[in-house]
């Protein structure tokens, strides 16, 4: 069934008004692909906007599209990780590498200065760094609220392959905190700008 | 009793109480007595507050124009 004049600017209307949030979605998962993903969602939708039936369930259903993309994007690229993938970073804590270090050595909360020496923008490209494999779930479970059940039905794994895909992420991105610290001289510099 | 290793491996699900009841009495229990871990703990504590409290990058108004282009060449298009 061909889509009418109406039902075609009525998804312009419906679509723009997703863009931020949608964009802002996938700018934490595929990073500087960004905009790429999006609009592969958008196509998507399009194509299928006469399924959508309540404007309510827009940002859902845009939400869906862009997480199917971004899925078969990774399919296609690398693959998710196999189920038993070598662990990159056993024994890594940032925990005990700030302890070790101690950057500020006359602080009381040296670990706490450590993450306030990140702004927003740190974060963002901190998380770039990390292996798009173990970002998407680390984006979806700690920033998105997605339970790590529904992260297994999304990629039709088991849950207990979502926890150790999230370890990994996890100790991944403390790894890349401090690397991140220490090229760009926060070290140095956050005693005196504390947030 | 779970070892260092274990339990610091198991801190963010513990956090998020997404760990069945004997792991999550295991990792209590340990927490209980090793100082470390509880640093550790507290550490992930701080850390995944980090995480969920980052606002999220917004779409920049470069970015925004061309995608509002691409829906407008979309909308003429039929499907």
């Amino acid at each position: 069934m061909l889509m009418s004049e109406d039902l075609r600017t009525g998804f312009t209307e419906v679509a723009r008004e997703q863009l931020p949030w949608l964009y802002s979605l996938a700018r934490r998962l595929v990073g500087t692909d960004a905009e790429d993903a999006v609009q592969e969602c958008l196509i998507k939708a399009y194509r299928g906007f006469d399924n959508l039936r309540d404007e309510q369930a827009a940002p859902a259903w845009f939400r869906q599209i862009l997480l199917n993309c971004i899925r078969e994007r990774y399919r296609k690229q690398a693959g998710l990780p196999h189920e038993e993938p070598e662990d990159p970073l056993p024994d890594y804590s940032l925990f005990r590498k700030i302890a070790e270090v101690d950057p500020w050595p006359y602080s009381d909360s040296v670990h706490l200065d450590f993450l306030a020496s990140f702004d927003e923008a740190d974060v963002w490209e901190v998380l770039d760094r990390v292996d798009p494999r173990y970002r998407v779930p680390l984006v979806l479970v700690h920033m998105e609220g997605l339970s790590t059940a529904q992260v297994a039905r999304m990629f039709s794994v088991a849950q207990g392959t979502v926890l150790s895909w999230l370890h990994r992420g996890r100790k991944l991105f403390e790894h890349e905190l401090w690397d991140y610290a220490t090229e760009h001289d926060l070290l140095k510099t956050s005693r005196g700008n504390l947030r | 009793m779970i070892s260092c290793a274990e339990a610091v491996r198991h801190l963010w699900e513990y956090l998020e109480h997404d760990l069945d009841s004997v792991d999550h009495a295991q990792v209590e229990e340990h927490l209980a007595v090793c100082r470390r871990c509880c640093g550790e703990a507290e550490f992930a504590g701080a850390l995944r507050e980090f995480m969920t409290s980052a606002a999220p990058p917004e779409l920049p108004v470069e970015a925004e124009a061309r995608l509002t282009g691409f829906l407008d060449a979309l909308e003429k298009e039929t499907p």
